[in-house]
């Protein structure tokens, strides 16, 4: 065990990774010498040479497509974007291109790709880096789109993501890069993808949140509790595809949810585990569930993040409103 | 002294665009215009570059037939364009690999693809694209551009397991203009990787013609933003193609990185049988003119000048191709029909639960 924050967590994955299978390459803009912006590749073209971790020329769409090229000769190529507001000019080579690269080959071709890109607000960065574009992955069908919120998730995803055979986009929320330290284990393990996690058991009401928003999700719970209300929090941890029985299981105890994300209101994922549940829950359900979402602007100016971002407050509130229904 | 005595961006232009004249061997009457150049090919590779040129001429007439009648889907139609494709195709060795755009199906199926397959691929299955083993080549690409930037990945593979081989990439005049092209080739010249990227000029995308995609006055010379070698052939002559394209090949495999190839061709036929109509923006004059260049008349010529080609040998081909043709469609008319379930068990190694939740339903459905 050692103490990491979630950047060392990440770093530790790829090098592990690197480590086990020669084929790994890790790629993208300043990742090399530079250790990456958020030094989350440090180290690493030192220790595995330029060979296997290398910088590129300043293009996202082909860096994705460099990653996609890579494929054919067997590599299994982990690809930084260095914010995900960039997306758009790599949506083709993602979402056009290694999203439909396994079907449109009729399967005789694999599509190991991982898409790693850092996102979030609440760190005063300019425009398009804190956007939070999940909602266009998890509407690709071809993509799994992992989210983790904390050092020991996010390790074991990333080591999970690289050794997938389909591509995984993996974001990693810039807020919790270094916001707090946990035990992570240094040998190798992997956490499914596909599987939420049960960060609190509660029975009456049940929190569904993921990335930056499970901290607060956690405050808010805490909150709760000082007025006897039991919140159950439940960290997603992959956004597509989303694990349902887990959210079922909880909203069949507790008869109430609330679903919270940062991402917009008419983006995200929330509108999407609100239809699903339901479809497989209403019976079980006392009340409608409720979403805490950011308003439907764009991403705002950085003086504005604070009172535009949603936090525990807006889940508090929202939470007792499912219980006064 | 004026500035302009000392610079002049003018002058630069031209000196520029000066270095990018027409590379041709072959001119129109099948005359070599120069000797220096004529590749060392022997005879027997002469006919068989010869036999191919004929053969997908019958596959293009054969298609765009049996697309009229139905019995094909999506169609790009090649007349005119066989020195460009088969030519440049001609010059690659198996291991490479061939990245085609939307009417680069003919490199394909000389690359190795089953006809069945390349006739699947246009009715819309998926059995069309799965490639045999060994066949290094990805399904065309619909996404103009795309197939640019992925070569440069494809090209950094091989370089990096060592190999002796090139990516090869096709795209049209049109495909120019896109991001992708250029960061393409800027990659592919910045990891210095064995690829050649063609760009086959018809001087139409749709319905624009190549003067409104951009004031270059070659797009071969595109190649200088890159930092690569860039040169412009006569694609209707498939000396000139091919010699292009090997030189290319060998300067890639000793590591010295990429080549942008600017071939000048025409196609006779619509952009896609998809209802356009060529009427509506080019001249029967046009057409005729480029008719006259036609790169199998040429190389008829040629051929039959060094006594290589008669009129029974090219009868035969024709003759053979129409019937591998009939019985590629016979052998994809009788491919199973897709389903559902099928498809699901494409799109991913690890199916996920909402596929697999679907996977139920469909099965179901599918067994009554």
């Amino acid at each position: 065990m050692a103490q990491m924050t979630m950047i060392q967590a990440i770093t530790n994955a790829m090098a592990t990774e690197l480590k086990n299978d020669e084929d790994v390459l890790v790629f993208g803009e300043d990742i090399g010498v530079n250790g990456g912006v958020f030094r989350a590749t440090e180290g690493l073209q030192e220790e595995f040479g330029e060979d296997r971790v290398f910088d590129t020329p300043l293009a996202e769409s082909a860096i994705v497509s460099l990653g996609l090229g890579l494929t054919l000769e067997n590599y299994r190529p982990v690809v930084e974007i260095q914010f995900f507001g960039f997306l758009f000019e790599a949506m083709d080579g993602i979402a056009g291109q290694i999203a439909r690269h396994r079907i449109r080959s009729g399967a005789s071709k694999k599509t190991p790709i991982v898409v790693r890109a850092p996102f979030g607000g609440g760190v005063n960065t300019p425009e398009l880096h804190a956007d939070s574009l999940e909602g266009l992955m998890a509407q690709t069908p071809g993509l799994k789109v992992v989210i983790p919120s904390n050092p020991i998730d996010a390790k074991g995803l990333l080591i999970s993501a690289i050794r997938s055979e389909d591509p995984v986009i993996f974001l990693e929320h810039m807020k919790l890069y270094r916001s707090f330290r946990e035990d992570v284990p240094e040998e190798e393990y992997e956490v499914e993808i596909g599987k939420a996690s049960v960060k609190r058991e509660g029975e009456d009401v049940t929190l569904i949140a993921y990335g930056a928003m499970v901290q607060e999700a956690i405050k808010a719970a805490d909150q709760l509790a000082e007025e006897d209300i039991k919140a159950e929090v439940i960290d997603l941890r992959t956004v597509s595809p989303v694990d349902y029985e887990t959210l079922v299981e909880s909203v069949k105890k507790t008869n109430r949810a609330v679903v919270i994300q940062e991402a917009q209101r008419q983006a995200g994922i929330a509108a999407n585990v609100v239809s699903e549940l339901s479809e497989r829950a209403i019976l079980h359900l006392e009340a409608p569930i409720l979403r805490v979402t950011a308003p439907d602007t764009v991403y705002p100016f950085t003086q504005a993040e604070s009172v535009w971002l949603p936090n525990k407050d807006d889940i508090v509130e929202r939470a007792k409103e499912t219980l006064e229904f | 002294m004026a500035a302009q005595d000392k610079f002049s961006p003018v002058d630069v232009l031209s000196e520029v665009e000066e270095k990018f004249e027409m590379l041709q061997i072959l001119n129109e009457k099948g005359e070599v215009v120069n000797e220096d150049l004529v590749p060392d090919l022997s005879d027997d590779e002469l006919v068989e570059l010869m036999t191919r040129m004929v053969w997908t001429r019958v596959l293009d007439e054969r298609s765009t037939a049996l697309n009229r009648q139905g019995r094909l889907g999506f169609f790009a139609p090649t007349a005119g364009q066989e020195a460009s494709q088969i030519a440049s195709h001609y010059a690659l060795s198996e291991g490479d690999y061939v990245l085609p755009g939307y009417r680069d199906v003919p490199q394909l199926i000389w690359h190795g693809l089953p006809l069945t397959k390349a006739f699947l691929f246009s009715r819309g299955h998926y059995k069309g694209n799965q490639f045999p083993e060994g066949v290094n080549a990805l399904s065309p690409q619909i996404i103009i551009g795309a197939q640019y930037v992925q070569t440069a990945g494809v090209a950094l593979g091989l370089k990096k397991r060592g190999k002796e081989n090139v990516a090869i990439t096709y795209t049209g005049d049109g495909g120019t203009s896109q991001g992708d092209f250029y960061e393409g080739i800027n990659f592919a010249g910045a990891y210095d990787v064995p690829a050649i990227f063609v760009i086959q000029n018809n001087n139409y995308a749709i319905s624009t013609p190549r003067e409104l995609q951009s004031k270059a006055k070659t797009l071969a010379q595109k190649a200088v933003a890159a930092g690569i070698p860039g040169i412009q052939v006569d694609g209707m002559d498939p000396l000139a193609v091919y010699v292009a394209t090997k030189d290319a090949r060998d300067r890639a495999v000793k590591g010295e990185g990429p080549t942008l190839i600017e071939a000048l061709t025409y196609r006779y036929g619509p952009h896609t049988m998809a209802g356009d109509d060529p009427t509506r923006y080019r001249t029967s004059d046009e057409d005729s003119d480029w008719e006259k260049k036609d790169p199998l008349v040429r190389f008829r010529t040629y051929l039959e000048g060094k006594d290589l080609w008669t009129k029974e040998q090219e009868e035969e081909v024709i003759e053979k191709a129409k019937e591998e043709i009939k019985a590629a469609i016979k052998e994809a008319d009788a491919t199973e029909k897709q389903t559902v379930t099928g498809l699901m068990e494409l799109m991913y190694d690890e199916m996920p639960s909402n596929l697999q939740e679907q996977y139920e339903y469909y099965k179901g459905k599918e067994s009554k």
